[in-house]
């Protein structure tokens, strides 16, 4: 029988790898919990709480657009629709061709690396550079981020170190000070040659028109700071419905992203600058990216759309602290991504298909999550959608014949006395494909069957009792 | 996983017992000890002949049709309006919560509902539908309590726990990292057989540095794919269902 490809990349994973991906995501996640129950009496209340009000925007998207639309224009904003990934691409690219700009430098944005935008415009000869220092490194090593907040969890110092002197940025030194020190003062000297830039946003409130923009190195900043022109990506789901919400939103992700109290930088952005303002971008752009987004929405998984994309689940994630997250083959790994990114990808779902499997079950996705998405019940909506569509699936057991004998007490009853004859029967013979797995790495106790009802047949026999015989 | 909302009242004494396909197949004394306890405690037990499986598997592997055969299966067998009582954490979280998911579009979705509201997971029944609070007997152990998964977020996990640290000479030792699950996951455990087991040794890594006498847990499942795995590597650790321990306690009372 063979094994799910997520298995077989955990198996093939190297073991340092694994010790860096196990290792960052345990310490990462019992830093944020106890933050939140140091913090917060009873934060399943909050988490439950910031649930209802995504869940209020997803439901309501079709009212809430158009409000962020007119508020965004009402500040002074210019909002581009984009239906899938080439438009989006599309749409950043003749931003860029009208200014003439050929030098971008881009802040954390897991919308970009969805649509692919780095690579769209480095095609198109403009430069777009990442100024995060995990994206930064995985540019600059022609890697993929595997974690949707830690997007170099899969590397290590040393392997940074080495990078950095392949690619002339100084003789190795693994401190990690040092590591910074020199990405920092590569990036500055880029953001003061480039022409636009791109951001992503964490939340974008319908009654102001407000962008916020979290990040914890400020290179959001310098990149806004430095450029006369602002982009910001934005999956459709982003919304906020009041500017009070951000309270409840930014001490969630905070803690559930990073294990902060608050992420070091949060910007409030409303557009480009006034007449009279001393600061501020000539012009503001908004790129409302849908790339899959309604037929999630009009689909039973609407509830992972409330996701704010803060990678608690990912951290608590026992699959995902064996797998690393290159072994979900999509930006977004782990449970959240196991969900999303085969909706995401429509009618070619089959494609990722085998992603819901990959999971125990466990439900500390669930428990962990700030938006409280019942991410186990969507895994198994999606295993019963991929069985529906036919997706073959290597190592999920078949069915049939389980379930024509459980419907039938005395063919169960049959099987279950027949059974015996796997005590003789050495493994390799053994005519259950998902038997002879288990056995790949556990015994099989003795089997049994039947017994207990023979027991329970005596024991009545012996109470003198006829109520409730077994049969 | 989640708790069994808006649940029947017990009335009378009177139960279904819900044997689970592992205990009919792989662990009769598991079922036993139910029955044993089940009728110290002063209840009436009934054993539904016909039952086979809550449909879990086919529920988990995503074959939701054929999971839906063997729910119509159980709600028929189980009828009347006797409490369903379960040694399982995920069978009768299935019945109470996963069977709800599958059935939404069905016809018949307020009969199963309606199961799902008598469905008791064994520790669950004790200490919340009859009210016992503690236990009886003698233990002398230190016990590794394994809280299974599709416990978390139900009253079992507390009361379990309860049950067991009542016991004279029953010693509960903690272990790290205790939330994590097992690595079993139903068909999981054969589609992903190394992160199956990884998470396995994780768990039995833990286990081991408290040195119990015995590693119990309200799931026979979890418990045949740590103790499986830790025969297969040439160190077995001791493993009960809590049912047999509360029984094994019974018969060495004062």
């Amino acid at each position: 029988m063979r094994t799910q490809p997520i298995d077989q990349a955990a198996a093939a994973l190297p073991a340092e790898t694994r010790a860096a991906v196990y290792g960052g995501s345990k310490v990462q996640h019992e830093k944020g919990r106890k933050l939140l129950f140091d913090h917060y009496g009873d934060p399943n209340r909050l988490r439950k709480l910031a649930g209802e009000i995504k869940r209020h925007v997803v439901e309501n998207l079709d009212t809430l657009l158009p409000a962020v639309e007119a508020r965004l224009m009402a500040n002074g904003a210019t909002v581009h629709w984009a239906a899938t990934a080439e438009a989006a691409c599309e749409a950043v690219h003749s931003i860029l061709k009208a200014r003439g700009a050929t030098k971008l430098v881009k802040s954390k944005t897991m919308v970009s690396e969805e649509i692919g935008l780095a690579d769209y415009l480095e095609k198109r000869g403009i430069e777009a550079l990442e100024t995060d220092l995990g994206e930064f490194i995985v540019q600059l090593d022609h890697d993929q981020p595997s974690h949707i907040i830690a997007p170099i969890r899969h590397k290590n110092r040393r392997q940074i170190a080495e990078l950095f002197e392949r690619n002339g940025l100084g003789a190795y030194d693994d401190e990690p000070a040092v590591i910074t020190k020199r990405a920092r003062q590569f990036l500055r000297h880029k953001y003061l040659g480039a022409d636009a830039g791109l951001t992503g946003a964490n939340f974008v409130v319908a009654e102001s028109g407000r962008i916020v923009v979290v990040t914890n190195e400020g290179n959001s900043r310098f990149c806004l700071a430095a450029t006369r022109c602002h982009i910001a990506l934005v999956g459709i789901e982003k919304i906020l419905p009041r500017d009070r919400d951000l309270a409840l939103f930014l001490n969630l992700l905070a803690r559930s992203a990073t294990a902060q109290q608050l992420s070091v930088y949060n910007e409030f952005i409303l557009g480009p600058r006034a007449p009279g303002q001393p600061d501020g971008p000539e012009e503001t752009h908004v790129v409302l990216v849908d790339n899959g987004r309604t037929e999630v929405l009009a689909s039973e998984c609407r509830d992972i759309l409330r996701c704010i994309r803060c990678g608690a689940c990912l951290n608590v994630c026992p699959v995902y602290r064996q797998a690393g997250g290159h072994a979900y083959r999509s930006v977004y790994p782990g449970p959240v991504g196991a969900v999303l990114s085969p909706l995401l990808l429509g009618k070619r779902f089959p494609e990722k298909a085998d992603l819901p499997k990959a999971s125990s079950l466990c439900g500390a996705c669930n428990e962990v999550c700030p938006v409280n998405i019942p991410i186990p019940d969507l895994l198994l909506r999606l295993r019963d959608r991929a069985h529906v569509e036919g997706v073959p699936s290597p190592g999920t057991p078949p069915m049939g014949m389980w379930a024509l004998l459980a419907t039938r007490p005395a063919a169960w009853r049959a099987a279950l006395a027949g059974g015996r004859i796997l005590n003789l029967l050495p493994t390799r013979l053994i005519p259950i494909p998902a038997l002879r797995a288990w056995q790949l790495k556990r015994d099989l106790p003795p089997w049994r069957g039947g017994k207990f009802r023979k027991w329970l047949k005596m024991r009545r026999k012996q109470q003198g009792r006829g109520q409730s015989r077994p049969q | 996983m989640m708790p069994n909302p808006g649940r029947t009242p017990i009335a009378g004494k009177r139960v279904q017992l819900m044997a689970t396909c592992l205990c009919d197949a792989f662990h009769d004394d598991v079922a036993a000890a139910t029955v044993e306890l089940l009728e110290h405690l002063g209840c009436e037990v009934a054993f539904p002949g016909g039952q086979t499986c809550c449909g879990q598997p086919a529920f988990n592997g995503g074959d939701w049709a054929a999971s839906r055969r063997v729910v119509r299966h159980t709600v028929r067998t189980f009828s009347g309006d006797d409490p369903v009582v379960v040694p399982s954490g995920s069978c009768a979280a299935m019945l109470f919560h996963g069977a709800a998911l599958e059935f939404e579009r069905e016809p018949d979705l307020d009969d199963v509902e309606s199961l799902g509201r008598r469905t008791w997971e064994l520790g669950d029944f004790i200490v919340n539908g009859l009210g016992v609070k503690s236990w009886p007997g003698r233990f002398e152990s230190a016990v590794a309590l394994h809280r299974s998964c599709h416990t978390r977020g139900t009253a079992s996990s507390d009361a379990v726990a309860l049950l067991l640290g009542s016991i004279a000479g029953l010693r509960l030792v903690p272990f790290g990292e205790a939330e994590q699950c097992c690595g079993f996951g139903g068909t999981f455990s054969v589609g992903f057989p190394h992160i199956s087991a990884a998470m396995g040794d994780l768990k039995l890594g833990h286990v081991r540095a408290a040195k119990p006498d015995v590693l119990v847990s309200g799931d026979t499942s979890c418990l045949m794919h740590l103790s499986g795995l830790a025969a297969r590597e040439g160190f077995p650790v001791r493993t009960m269902h809590f049912a047999q321990v509360l029984r094994d306690a019974l018969k060495r009372q004062p």
